[in-house]
């Protein structure tokens, strides 16, 4: 073994500048020409950052569309999912307790209306969209609390409303955040 | 719903169409062929000659091993102590704190094994300087000494009798430069044109519309996911890998990623039939694989898809299918699609949590890591399915009454011996591992430890359990993936887990490279009348039977105690 120990560790030596250096600098130089410039793209207000476009955030009041429930609070200093177990019985019992604070908010909600993403933590926590019927359970409190017709919000989520990969792959989704911002411009 | 279904199809045909080409590519490079890469030999003669290297010098399977060996213990002892001294080095913006031995012995074990087990966070476990100087750079030389050590094997076949095996460092480089260096610049300028941070930033904090203050951990992340998945190591930049919006932004993104993880192991496959110029075995053995994968796949996507049977009963709509620990804009299809490919391939990222998958996904999540061996991680996988390669030529042999030969070399007591020895040595160490584990958790619960034992489950029953089995069998298959509910970072799970990776990893190595070896150096009988052919379809599904077997009879008592027991009493309440 002792004759290979110099030529592994040069070896070692050659290849952390090759991997270490040349390779990820090379990629974090051309990411400066990405959309977010290689640091994460955000959503600007006025000049002030009030978010990144990939990242969800926590949304409570009732003029805002609600995201999925979060096991990191949204806080994108970390990220977490639940990993609650599916017969975890304090675990459906939780789901049980975000059921009741739906129905409460949105009154006329029947509970077979309400899609699993918005009573399920997602993997992330961090996730930035709900399903399409995510929103659509949502969209008479939005409009109440805002005072505005039921049509123009529906016309704001439809506009928000990332469609399959090239038409024809994976599930469409509602960017909350998006959404929210949109609202606000109004 | 559709779109879900279209998208995992497009994804493996995609898969298809790239590993195919590469796998001749691969065969052709290994040969020393000419191939359009040539262009970066003057690189690799820079890189040999400034590591006094000298490729022409053949080495036996012995010298191979040792070379293999030698390079790694380098790496276990350098990445150690980084690890450990993070804190006082550079490259640290988010000022995260130095590992602690035990977690530093079980993270460099895990990322120098391939396996990429985290008991840390990357938010906050590690500097910038341990993800590109310890991580990233164990992804890609992990990776490429698996590869290496299969070509080894490759090579053994190749010729009718050789001891002279080519050269480990030649086979090492090469696996690098034309293989995982080129495609890992391909994928990582993907991701970071799709959203992957690349840049050195550290946190940034803003003020979100509702008013909370909010901090975002950043990094040059997309260099690091691209190798984590060309090489199957699956070690996240994030803490919870690829389900992270910054890890995996689109579900674009992460048909990108499902594909890079899957075409080097298939290559490596079917580069093994033209390297030893067996095409048809190279495409049974192909073919065996992939109906496994589906044998898996397939029961996965039901069961994901129909949803949580006790959030049925509850009453809300599961028209999505289960969705707890999984990211809208991937859906159930593709996440379950995702937990196949990453445990049947060793990778061990995730798309989403593993531990709230429904318990029959989690059982075929299981018993695709106790296999091992369908594509398999880089290199390793085509080495564990060779070793149920050797058992099942050594059955068919006592069934039909005659020696047993595989490609024209007589298998033998000692080869046997070796083969039997690696195939006890995976349920040995999830079974011993696994029960040490219970044991201490019924027994020790009190035990005044850091993380008392008895708060180790984030679940409780049945998938309590299934948590530590599926930790130990994802070490000592090296994959790295978790029911991350587990409280694993603590001294007990640290050395455990590290010692059953070294061992799941190492041993697997040196014993096909060593079987290869005697056989390539035996005298090579021609094929008559009385040869047992390995490239039939009726030796195929006797492999098949083989692997099914063994796998039953060692683990299924575990499973039942697992995800088995779960399912029955979550349908049955």
């Amino acid at each position: 073994m002792k004759k290979y120990i110099i030529p592994s560790l040069r070896l070692t030596l050659v290849l952390i500048v090759l991997l270490c250096l040349i390779y990820p600098i090379s990629i974090a130089i051309a990411g400066r020409f990405s959309k977010g410039k290689g640091d994460g793209e955000k959503i600007i207000k006025n000049g002030k950052t009030v978010g990144y476009s990939l990242l969800g955030q926590s949304f409570t009041q009732a003029k805002y569309f609600w995201g999925r429930p979060s096991a990191a609070s949204y806080n994108a200093a970390g990220s977490a999912g639940s990993n609650k177990g599916p017969s975890n019985p304090d675990y459906l019992k939780e789901v049980q307790a975000r059921i009741d604070t739906l129905m409460k908010y949105n009154p006329g909600l029947k509970i077979s209306e309400i899609p699993a993403d918005l009573v399920t933590a997602s993997g992330s926590g961090l996730d930035p969209d709900i399903s399409e019927q995510g929103a659509a359970i949502q969209v008479a409190r939005v409009a109440t609390a805002r005072k505005i017709t039921l049509q123009k919000v529906r016309e704001l989520v439809s506009m928000n409303t990332e469609r399959s990969f090239m038409g024809l792959f994976g599930p469409p989704v509602v960017n909350v955040l998006k959404l929210n911002s949109a609202l606000d411009n109004l | 719903m559709n779109t879900e279904l279209f998208g995992i199809v497009a994804t493996f045909l995609l898969t298809l169409i790239i590993a195919i080409p590469l796998g001749k590519y691969l065969s052709k490079v290994f040969a020393g062929e000419k191939v359009w890469t040539d262009f970066l030999i003057p690189l690799e003669k820079g890189i040999y000659k400034l590591s006094g290297i000298n490729i022409k010098e053949q080495m036996t399977w012995k010298q191979h091993l040792k070379a293999l060996l030698t390079i790694n213990l380098i790496w276990l002892v350098y990445g150690f102590f980084v690890l450990l001294f993070q804190d006082k080095l550079p490259l640290n913006p988010d000022g995260n704190p130095g590992m602690t031995p035990d977690l530093a012995f079980n993270t460099i074990i895990s990322f120098v094994a391939n396996c990429n087990l985290q008991h840390y966070s990357g938010e906050t476990g590690v500097s910038y300087l341990s993800q590109q100087f310890v991580l990233m750079f164990l992804q890609f030389v992990s990776a490429a000494t698996g590869i290496a050590a299969a070509v080894v094997l490759f090579k053994a076949f190749r010729d009718k009798t050789t001891a002279a095996l080519g050269n480990f460092f030649e086979f090492f480089v090469r696996a690098i430069t034309r293989l995982l260096l080129p495609l890992a610049l391909v994928v990582a300028l993907i991701l970071s044109f799709n959203g992957t941070p690349s840049s050195y930033q550290g946190k940034d904090q803003f003020v979100t519309m509702q008013g909370d203050t909010v901090n975002v951990s950043r990094g040059p992340a997309a260099q690091m996911i691209a190798i984590k998945h060309l090489g199957t190591n699956g070690g996240g930049y994030f803490g919870v890998n690829s389900a992270h919006p910054f890890e995996n932004p689109s579900y674009f993104t992460n048909m990108v990623e499902l594909v890079a993880q899957v075409i080097i192991p298939m290559a490596m496959v079917i580069a093994f039939g033209y390297f030893i110029r067996r095409k048809k075995l190279g495409w049974t053995i192909f073919g065996i694989m992939t109906i496994g994968m589906f044998m898996l796949l397939i029961p996965s996507l039901t069961s994901e898809l129909s949803g949580n049977p006790a959030l049925a009963k509850i009453g809300i709509s599961q028209t999505t299918g289960a969705m707890e620990g999984k990211e809208v804009r991937f859906g159930p299809a593709a996440s379950a699609y995702w937990s196949t490919v990453t445990t049947i391939i060793s990778t061990g990222s995730v798309n989403s949590m593993h531990d709230s998958s429904m318990p029959l996904t989690g059982l075929w999540q299981l018993l695709a890591m106790m296999i091992n061996a369908f594509y398999g991680g880089c290199g390793v996988g085509l080495l564990n399915y060779f070793i149920y390669l050797v058992i099942a030529v050594f059955i068919s042999g006592l069934m039909v009454g005659r020696t047993p030969e595989f490609l024209g070399h007589k298998v033998e007591a000692r080869e046997i011996k070796i083969a039997a020895i690696i195939t006890l040595l995976s349920p040995f160490l999830i079974l011993a591992g696994t029960a040490i584990a219970s044991f201490v958790f019924t027994n020790s619960g009190d035990a005044a430890w850091a993380v008392q034992p008895k708060n180790w489950l984030n679940n409780p029953g049945f998938h309590g359990f299934s948590e530590m089995l599926y930790e130990i069998t994802s070490s000592n298959a090296n994959n790295g993936s978790g029911f991350e509910g587990l409280g694993d970072n603590n001294t007990f799970w640290n050395i455990l887990t590290g010692v059953i990776i070294f061992l799941g990893r190492f041993l697997p190595i040196i014993g096909p490279v060593a079987i290869a070896g005697l056989l390539g150096a035996k005298k090579f009988i021609p094929e008559s009348a009385g040869t047992l052919k390995t490239d039939t379809k009726t030796f195929a599904l006797m492999t098949f039977a083989v692997i099914m077997v063994l796998n039953a009879l060692s683990y299924f008592p575990a499973l039942a105690l697992g995800p088995l027991a779960e399912y029955f009493t979550l349908v049955g309440r």
